[in-house]
């Protein structure tokens, strides 16, 4: 089976079956990464570049890991060391690469809508790492993955996504993902860091940590994201502590079982209390493992598709 | 236009003398692993276990590949085959390994195999053992243990039923549909 589309730019533009081929696909790529020799040769002679403008620890080594475990040449590139410091612009840059050659590009920029932008001039698939506010959508499927792979199914399961929703990429592309897989969405935050018409999404949105975590499957917790924060949309980072942090209080109500997912990188103690990221029902660091697997599947996946339509 | 070449009856016969004939090549079954290559090799593979196990009364390992990753036409515009798990939770380390699969045609699957079973360690030596082998080879390789050789026109196709896949036993050989 193909997907339905040629690059994954978000996560809105995949169908329920796609999503499912992909967690699919991504479950017995896992195995790989378990092996001796953690190395297969189906991408041998793909080259994969990972376009990063933003800096990034987990994503690109994700990505990078990924393509090389599948024997593809993987290319880094980033913003601060390519030439657009001299002045070249977004898509010559991308053109210039892609005279080079590449099968797919990894794309991460500051602005929504840079990788989509991108589709428009060159012809490679691009896969979208993160652009701006907009989506993640490579985050959104092991989040679902890792969800999966505890519950065995996806279907029904109530998620909170607390924090700053406002600047999360990680909070859209999930709630798209999620909404289509048949799960129900509630967003959690104080009133100035959730955008003012994110219900007619059709997620609850709540003001109340404790409450809103009471009857859920999953809590996700965003990143408090420090570098965004000088609008004054918070007036301290210890208010929102005081009345978001994660902890096993605010979790006193939720049930026995609830599950609790992070994208990283987490602000230990702003939005997550260190005993609840290091206790049993945190899948923090099953969601790292999850993530060079989706990536995996994402790579083998697209290229299938190019080269059974040459455009 | 299609007609039987092996039975439930058949299949099961080669099941049996196969097993035999593993048994006596590796001096029992104390250092050997079967491992079935996806979908219908699994299936023989268990049923070799399972008669080897009757015989002898011992456990021996079994494996299950997935040869997809490391199939040689992954990029030549064909939909791609359905990524399953691969499953070898034992050490390739000293065994002798029983690759297992329905039918032998090109042994482009069985170069496959090899290769990646070889990503999971070094074996003593890999065997391979096959229901049906029906000739047309592009590359050197030979099965060790064959249920049925059976010389065949390349346009024709043989279908392998095994009932735990397709809900009966039987080969049958039939002109290409498609």
């Amino acid at each position: 089976m193909l997907l339905s589309t040629k690059s994954i730019l978000s996560a809105k533009e995949l169908s329920k079956q796609d999503i499912q081929h992909i967690l699919d696909t991504a479950d017995s790529f896992k195995e790989i990464s378990t092996r001796a020799i953690k190395k297969v040769p189906t991408l041998r002679g793909k080259t994969i570049i990972n376009l990063f403008f933003e800096p990034s620890t987990r994503t690109r080594t994700s990505f990078e890991i990924a393509g090389k475990r599948l024997s593809a040449d993987v290319i880094n590139i980033s913003g601060s060391t390519s030439s657009t410091v001299k002045g070249e612009n977004l898509i010559d840059t991308a053109q210039n690469l892609e005279a080079m050659n590449p099968d797919i590009m990894v794309v991460r920029h500051q602005c929504s809508g840079a990788p989509a932008l991108l589709s428009q001039f060159i012809d490679c698939p691009i896969i979208n790492a993160g652009d701006g506010a907009h989506e993640h959508p490579s985050q959104a499927l092991l989040d679902l993955m890792t969800i999966r792979s505890q519950k065995g199914y996806l279907e029904g399961l109530n998620v909170a996504i607390v924090g700053d929703i406002n600047h999360s990429r990680v909070a859209r592309s999930n709630i798209k993902a999620m909404q289509t897989m048949g799960m129900k969405v509630r967003i959690v935050g104080p009133p100035t860091l959730i955008p003012a018409d994110f219900e007619r999404l059709g997620v609850e949105v709540s003001h109340n940590l404790a409450e809103a975590v009471k009857d859920v499957d999953v809590v996700m917790v965003l990143r408090i994201q420090l570098e965004r924060q000088n609008q004054g949309l918070l007036s301290s980072l210890r208010e929102y502590s005081n009345y978001f942090c994660l902890t096993s209080e605010s979790l006193a109500k939720a049930r026995d079982d609830v599950l609790i997912i992070h994208p990283g990188p987490v602000n230990r103690g702003i939005e997550i209390a260190l005993d609840v990221m290091e206790s049993p029902r945190s899948l923090i660091l099953n969601q790292v493992t999850n993530g060079v697997a989706i990536r995996m599947a994402l790579f083998y996946l697209l290229l299938g598709e190019n080269n059974a339509n040459p455009n | 236009m299609s007609s039987t070449l092996l039975n439930a009856k058949d299949i099961s016969r080669a099941v049996s003398r196969i097993s035999h004939e593993i048994l006596e090549r590796n001096h029992g079954a104390g250092s050997i692993a079967l491992v079935g290559i996806r979908t219908r090799g699994v299936a023989l593979s268990q049923r070799l276990r399972k008669k080897i196990e009757e015989i002898e009364n011992i456990t021996v390992d079994h494996g299950i590949l997935d040869i997809t990753l490391y199939r040689d036409d992954l990029t030549t515009g064909l939909e791609k085959p359905e990524l399953k798990k691969t499953e070898i939770s034992f050490a390739l380390e000293g065994k002798h390994i029983i690759l297992c699969d329905d039918v032998l045609f090109t042994g482009r699957t069985i170069r496959a195999a090899i290769d990646a079973l070889m990503d999971f360690g070094r074996p003593s030596s890999v065997q391979l053992a096959v229901l049906i082998d029906r000739g047309h080879r592009e590359l050197p390789i030979r099965p060790d243990y064959v249920g049925k050789n059976v010389p065949t026109a390349k346009s024709k196709r043989i279908q392998v039923l095994l009932n735990e896949e397709d809900g009966e036993d039987g080969v049958i050989i039939r002109e290409q549909s498609n």
